[in-house]
């Protein structure tokens, strides 16, 4: 499915400093019966955000409305259990672009990266910096560059770089997914498939 | 250049390797299910492109069936949709579907081995994270999102960076009472849910051989929950004595060919691992959760540790202990539990119902548990009925339900209510993940019998009479 091109984000962000964030929260079983991608977003944190009776959990950090912006800073290990695109479609859906982390679970990391949300290592000294300033300021704006594959904190201008392969980097530049690229070489694929041991 | 088992089956499955890039991958078999297939099939809709291999594509709907009354239409409509949406799409697309109520109908896991769909050597996908548990044949299986399902359907590959490597080595005499559940739990309590993140696993050592192919499922089932995208066993003669002549197991000169394609699947002697981990089985113990996720495991006659020496940050433990009602120090041994839960991809098998039937034999259910025994599939269903075991279990005042992934992750009915702790034999104790509210320990089959009898955490050992 197409998504937005990412160039340079700046905005600001919503902390989430919980570690071993995983789908089941990101978005609970109960919400994946869909048979299309459409209202994801309003059950992103679902049982974190609503009280059984669907009144808002004021205590957490997507109803405080001093937090917002299009960035997630999460805790180590973010995105950690299950498969389902479904968390990151969440994440996308309720408007985030990308999730800064020291750490991300690996499903979760290659699902974003499959439909337009930036995953964004930092070491876990930046990570730490980054939760400080948004605590001290909510207002605290980063800036992330995918060209320069670089993130920074704008009110202080410290920086780090983060990794991307080129490949990836390219498609989320350009709005582009895997599929169209495999289509393309479909032939190279249907020979190959000849030549296979089972 | 010596090679390790998974890159041996990797570099056979590469169609090209893209410059800075992930490698384009073949998929030899794909399985779907209702839940994670049906927004990919509206890709190929939207792009207007066909199935490439369809042969190689299998459904069947598991997640959010119901587990009692499978004769009667779906009540939630929200499932039956779902269900409906992926027969549809299956015969839309030609491919083979297993719905509900069909002979082959039950867990994705469960019935790929059954039928010989899950073959070593092979590259095996699912929208589903446990796909792991098929690398106990000696394949290279692991979950996928949705995207991919697409890429799979519409051209049998996907892209993936080759991951990093580790072999884990379990080596002794397991002790009684242990099963390949606590092995693998207790793989994880030392890896930490986050240890294997970016690697590849293969398990290798004595405890492993000795193994049946449904223990060793057990183990790479898990492989996920300790970060490691996948895991894997040599294949050796258990592996494919368990292959040979299932129905979708290749045949005469096509057997011949694949056995010879088995016999090449081993680390070679002096391949090298990014990391390498040895471990004592005699030294590993019937294994509890205690906490929010599945690397916060113990010996169940531990007491569960402060927050000094728990991995993370103190936060974070407060608020999973906080969760689960259990205070830092304190036994599990004794606490009360309202369910038991045996059954999903993890220990659905039969070897799981032989396991608790042993405990239970001419013991009682406790009055104030409830008990959801759910097979993987209507084979593993038909056996316990035929070695006797139903009878067993009726005796001991248990019911049998139909198979499903039911309660591992309550997508239909079979939720634990909020508050409520539940021993299950699945395979993540995640906040919420059995129902809003639930609160898991995760064990093995004979630590969930323990419970179901005696209404308490239990050490199963204690119940065995014959210890050797």
């Amino acid at each position: 499915m197409a998504y937005d091109k990412f160039n340079i984000l700046k905005s600001t962000a919503v902390p989430l400093p919980i570690e071993n964030v995983d789908t089941d929260q990101l978005i609970p079983a109960r919400f994946l019966k869909a048979t299309e991608r459409v209202g994801f977003g309003d059950n992103l944190f679902r049982d974190w955000r609503y009280n059984p009776d669907n009144t808002p959990k004021k205590d957490f950090v997507l109803n405080n409305p001093i937090y917002s912006g299009k960035i997630l800073v999460g805790g180590k290990n973010f995105g950690s259990g299950s498969s389902r695109e479904h968390a990151a479609w969440s994440v996308y859906d309720y408007g985030f672009r990308c999730v800064v982390s020291s750490f991300f679970a690996d499903i979760f990391r290659n699902n974003c990266l499959n439909i337009g949300v930036l995953p964004v290592q930092v070491s876990p000294e930046f990570s730490e910096k980054i939760f400080a300033a948004i605590f001290a300021d909510p207002n605290t704006e980063l800036e992330v560059n995918l060209p320069e594959q670089t993130i920074t904190l704008l009110a202080t201008g410290e920086k780090e770089t983060f990794e991307i392969s080129p490949y990836k980097k390219d498609n989320m530049l350009n709005g582009f997914d895997d599929i169209d690229y495999l289509q393309s070489i479909k032939p190279e694929i249907e020979e190959f498939a000849l030549q296979l041991p089972l | 250049m010596s090679k390790t088992l998974f890159d041996k089956v990797w570099d056979t499955h590469v169609v090209r390797k893209i410059e800075g890039g992930p490698d384009v991958l073949f998929i030899d078999r794909h399985l779907i299910h209702e839940v994670t297939s049906p927004v990919a099939f509206l890709g190929l809709k939207s792009r207007g492109i066909k199935v490439l291999y369809p042969e190689r594509t299998f459904a069947t709907a598991d997640h959010n069936t119901p587990t009692i009354n499978q004769h009667l239409p779906v009540a939630d409509p929200l499932s039956a949709n779902q269900l409906k949406a992926l027969e549809s799409n299956s015969n839309e697309y030609g491919i083979s579907h297993w719905g509900l109520g069909h002979q082959k109908n039950g867990i994705v896991h469960v019935v790929g081995p059954e039928y010989g769909i899950t073959q070593p050597g092979a590259t095996i996908v699912c929208g589903d994270s446990h796909t792991s548990t098929h690398g106990a044949f000696g394949a290279i299986a692991f979950g996928i999102g949705t995207s991919e399902v697409e890429m799979v359907l519409s051209t049998q590959c996907i892209m993936q960076p080759k991951p990093k490597k580790m072999r884990i080595n379990v080596n002794g005499k397991l002790g009684v009472g242990v099963t390949p559940k606590d092995v693998a739990l207790f793989i994880i309590s030392q890896l930490t849910t986050s240890g294997a993140t970016g690697y590849f696993v293969e398990y290798a050592g004595d405890v492993f051989e000795n193994m049946t192919m449904e223990g060793r499922m057990t183990v790479c089932n898990l492989s996920i929950e300790m970060g490691a995208r996948g895991g894997m066993i040599a294949p050796d003669e258990t592996t494919i004595e368990y292959v040979k002549g299932r129905e979708f197991s290749p045949k005469g000169e096509a057997w011949d060919k694949a056995l010879a394609y088995y016999k090449t699947l081993k680390t070679d002697a002096d391949a090298v691992f990014d990391k390498e981990l040895t471990f004592d089985g005699s030294s590993i113990e019937p294994m509890i959760t205690y906490g929010t996720n599945p690397g916060m495991g113990m010996g169940i006659s531990h007491d569960i540790p402060d927050a000094a020496h728990a991995e993370g940050g103190a936060a974070t433990y407060a608020k999973s202990l906080g969760y689960m009602g259990f205070a830092e120090g304190e036994s599990m041994i004794g606490k009360k539990i309202d369910f038991v839960f045996v059954g999903s991809c993890t220990n659905g098998r039969i070897e799981d119902f032989r396991a608790f039937t042993s405990i239970v034999k001419g013991r009682h259910k406790a009055d104030d548990v409830t008990v959801w025994l759910v097979p993987g599939s209507h084979i593993v269903e038909a056996q316990i009925k035929e070695e006797g075991l139903l009878d067993i279990l009726t005796e001991a005042g248990f019911e049998l339900r139909q198979p499903g992934c039911s309660a591992c992750l309550a997508m239909n009915d079979d939720k634990i209510p909020a508050g409520k702790y539940a021993v299950s034999t699945s395979n993540r104790n995640f906040e919420g993940r059995q129902g809003p509210g639930s609160r898991t320990m995760l064990a093995s089959p004979l630590v969930a019998a323990a419970a179901a009898v005696t209404g308490v955490v239990t050490d199963p050992r204690t119940l065995i009479e014959e210890l050797v």
